[in-house]
């Protein structure tokens, strides 16, 4: 037992040594998370923040610039132009100088006037249909407003009702504060998954890893020191992450550290379980590293990280049980924000262990498959 | 002319054995051909942006004639499922716990307030998936209009009606932006990533040098590999347009030779990242890993892609200047969606072209470097 134990802890930390020796792999396992905390954080977001917008204004009366007055003083619609032929809306658009047109037809103040209904048209630029969607959100909010004001200045008002949204744990709905905690998991999956794989696998192109069937390791401990360094190397680049959420966006952590680095610990063994059972059919690197991109991609596409889980056709979500990021994202995000316990989070803590379990077990099966 | 024949001669031998090696590694071809189609179902069915179904747990503390209204026009939504619920703290609980995706709260001075100084409806959603929670935000002012609208008559319906056009994807279909960006990934991952995996193994096990004793050109070298590394992503591309055409009715409103001209650009210029990354640091593992950064993870997330450009902020804006995804996504969109729009293709064609030449002519030079 002890023997045993002693010959783990040698082969971790050779297993250390050959990740940590060279200053370019050191380089290359920490700087790749850092720097895509911070770009994700920034870029990855469906808020809209500048909208640049073009306008026609037909009628140049006290209403329309009021009206234009409005998309002027928010903080998200800037004007790029002001258009006298329909003509011209053509160009701005398909240039993609302007993502909106707002035309103002001539009779635009008389109709409001009349108490008649007075269109305004505005024209999106639908190559990315979800941020035109998003903008001509916004205009319908800022029209709104408008409306309301008139209406309140000008005769009657109907039913009056106000929508408020109140948003638990994330009051502003940033999307920040869900896109951060959730970079824990992804980055770490891909980090620690092809580590584990590429360095079985290198081992085998070189042909030390017959060397190390030969001495007396049993398959067990070969497994466990090549384990046990890939998950610490998993820890550390989470810590990492969540030191930048806490300390770079301010994202408040009101959770357990002790629940979050439990769930990390079970879904890093679900990862790199994963990873070994690649490396066990992989024959080369090269094959190694694809086969892990071919899994990486839809786990991290299908965890819930950019569209909602159950927004997915419900085959895949039936297929995706074994995405040990799915489970992790939930957690971290719930741990971050909500603050729960192992009681609520037992749906994440459960299917990571069994993961973690089988795809350990399933690699060693295959080593010591190999051996005989 | 002798010289020329000799040249020709070796570069067909290299490309013939390059094209061997790819057809007998598995991993090579699941690479080109099954990548692509896995990407195509993932992005095409799995990831949509668009209308899902939200359940509302609603409790209604009014229960008068009008707050039955609300809730009818709820339900005759087809976006929405309806639970209704005698308390709020048992909304609550469905929130928190998952089991919908957000609750509406009707107060019991709904009625009295509607025609007095404006009634309140709240809306509870989590947080912690901001994405969903915005959806269900969206979603909800869709049957809160129709009932004001049939509350007040059509005469509430304005003043001021919003009349918009979305140009280029009336239909507001996300696999419209989605498929164009797919064709981008898609080329990136079998230029970039699989050039640089197969170069770098030829650095790591010195199959290189043998080469370099022999009379090939490094010029030549490069052509050879490049050769059936561009027949592979073409694979890929092709895929992508059939998959565009028939399966997502995706209309290619720009002409087909100009959009086979692009990806043929592009596809030069991830080649070049591919051959340069891994000329200098001749490890796969590193290779595998700064060829993720630099190429695969701007072409998802800082190409436009998914996240819009215009919503990130000036700084991460600047730098996806450098990153030539960000040219390819948008000749892509504009070649589908919009046309032949000169003044969007010509300057992204020129810049990727520039792009192409200098990786592909640094690579060189540094492949003559590396020999002596």
């Amino acid at each position: 037992m002890l023997a045993s134990l002693l010959r783990i802890v040698a082969l971790t930390r050779k297993e250390f040594l050959a990740v940590l020796k060279d200053p370019r792999s050191r380089f290359i396992i920490f700087l790749p998370p850092i720097l895509q905390c911070l770009l994700f954080g920034y870029a990855a977001s469906f808020d809209l923040n500048s909208a640049f917008y073009a306008v026609i204004d037909q009628d140049r009366s006290p209403a329309s610039i009021a009206l234009l007055a409005r998309l002027d003083g928010s903080t998200i619609f800037h004007r790029v132009a002001d258009l006298r032929r329909p003509g011209e809306i053509n160009d701005w658009i398909n240039s993609s100088r302007a993502l909106l047109v707002i035309q103002i037809p001539q009779d635009f103040e008389r109709h409001l006037l009349a108490g008649k209904a007075a269109p305004v048209q505005v024209i999106a630029d639908g190559r990315n249909s979800n941020t035109a969607g998003t903008a001509l959100g916004y205009i319908e909010t800022v029209i709104d407003d408008f409306n309301a004001d008139w209406r309140a200045h000008h005769g009657p008002s109907g039913p009056s009702l106000r929508v408020v949204t109140r948003a638990w744990y994330n009051p502003n709905l940033d999307s920040r504060w869900t896109m951060i905690p959730s970079l824990i998991g992804t980055l770490t999956l891909m980090g620690t998954l092809m580590l584990t794989a590429m360095s079985v696998a290198r081992e085998r192109e070189q042909g030390t890893f017959d060397q190390l069937l030969v001495t007396p390791f049993r398959p067990f401990e070969i497994m466990a020191g090549k384990a046990l360094p890939n998950m610490a190397i998993g820890l550390a680049q989470a810590t990492t992450i969540l030191l930048i959420a806490q300390f770079w966006f301010r994202i408040p952590f009101v959770g357990s550290l002790f629940v979050l680095y439990a769930g990390l610990g079970l879904f890093l063994m679900a990862a790199v379980g994963v990873g070994l059972f690649v490396s066990s059919i992989a024959q080369t690197m090269q094959q190694a590293m694809l086969y892990s991109f071919l899994l990486v991609m839809p786990f991290a596409l299908l965890s819930g990280l950019a569209t909602p889980v159950n927004s997915q056709p419900q085959l895949l979500q039936t297929v995706m049980v074994i995405n040990p990021l799915r489970y992790a994202l939930d957690l971290t995000k719930r741990v971050f924000l909500e603050d729960a316990g192992f009681v609520q989070l037992g749906a994440d803590f459960l299917p990571l262990g069994v993961i973690g379990l089988f795809t350990l077990a399933g690699a060693a099966c295959m080593f010591t498959r190999r051996l005989s | 002319m002798t010289e020329w024949l000799l040249k020709w001669r070796r570069i067909r031998a290299l490309t013939l054995k390059e094209t061997r090696q790819i057809m007998r590694d598995p991993s090579s071809v699941a690479i080109g051909v099954v990548f692509p189609m896995i990407m195509i179902l993932l992005f095409g069915y799995g990831l949509s942006l668009d209308v899902s179904h939200v359940n509302v747990a609603v409790v209604d503390q009014d229960a008068s004639s009008d707050s039955t209204g609300l809730v009818g026009a709820f339900r005759l939504s087809p976006y929405f499922g309806v639970t209704m619920v005698p308390s709020i703290a048992q909304a609550t609980r469905l929130v928190m716990e998952r089991q919908v995706d957000g609750a509406l709260l009707i107060p019991s001075d709904f009625t009295r307030r509607l025609h007095a100084d404006g009634a309140e409806l709240q809306i509870l959603v989590n947080g912690t998936d901001s994405n969903q929670a915005r959806i269900m935000q969206g979603y909800a002012q869709g049957p809160i209009a129709l009932w004001r609208a049939t509350q007040a008559g059509d005469t509430s319906d304005g003043p001021v009606v919003v009349v918009d056009r979305m140009w280029f994807n009336e239909s507001n279909n996300s696999r419209f932006f989605i498929v164009p960006g797919l064709i981008v990934m898609v080329m990136t991952i079998i230029g970039a990533f699989l050039t640089a995996m197969v170069i770098a193994r030829e650095w790591e096990r010195g199959t290189i040098e043998a080469l370099f004793v022999t009379p090939m050109q490094p010029g030549e070298f490069l052509i050879s590999k490049i050769i059936p590394y561009f027949a592979l992503g073409t694979i890929g591309f092709l895929l992508c347009v059939l998959a565009g055409q028939f399966l997502f009715h995706v209309p290619l409103r720009g002409s087909l030779a100009l959009l086979c001209l692009a990806a043929t650009v592009y596809l030069l210029v991830a080649l070049g990242i591919g051959l340069l990354v891994s000329t200098l640091v001749k490890s796969q593992f590193l290779a595998s890993q700064m060829v993720m950064l630099l190429t695969f993870l701007p072409a998802m997330m800082l190409s436009g892609f998914i996240y819009d450009l215009r919503s990130m902020p000036a700084v991460v804006q600047w730098i996806t200047y450098v990153l030539p995804a960000r040219y390819a996504v948008a000749l892509m969109q504009t070649l589908y969606l919009a046309g032949n729009i000169g003044g969007v293709v010509w300057p992204n064609l020129a810049v990727l072209a520039a792009m192409a030449a200098v990786l592909l002519t640094v690579t060189r030079l540094a492949t003559r470097k590396q020999l002596s």
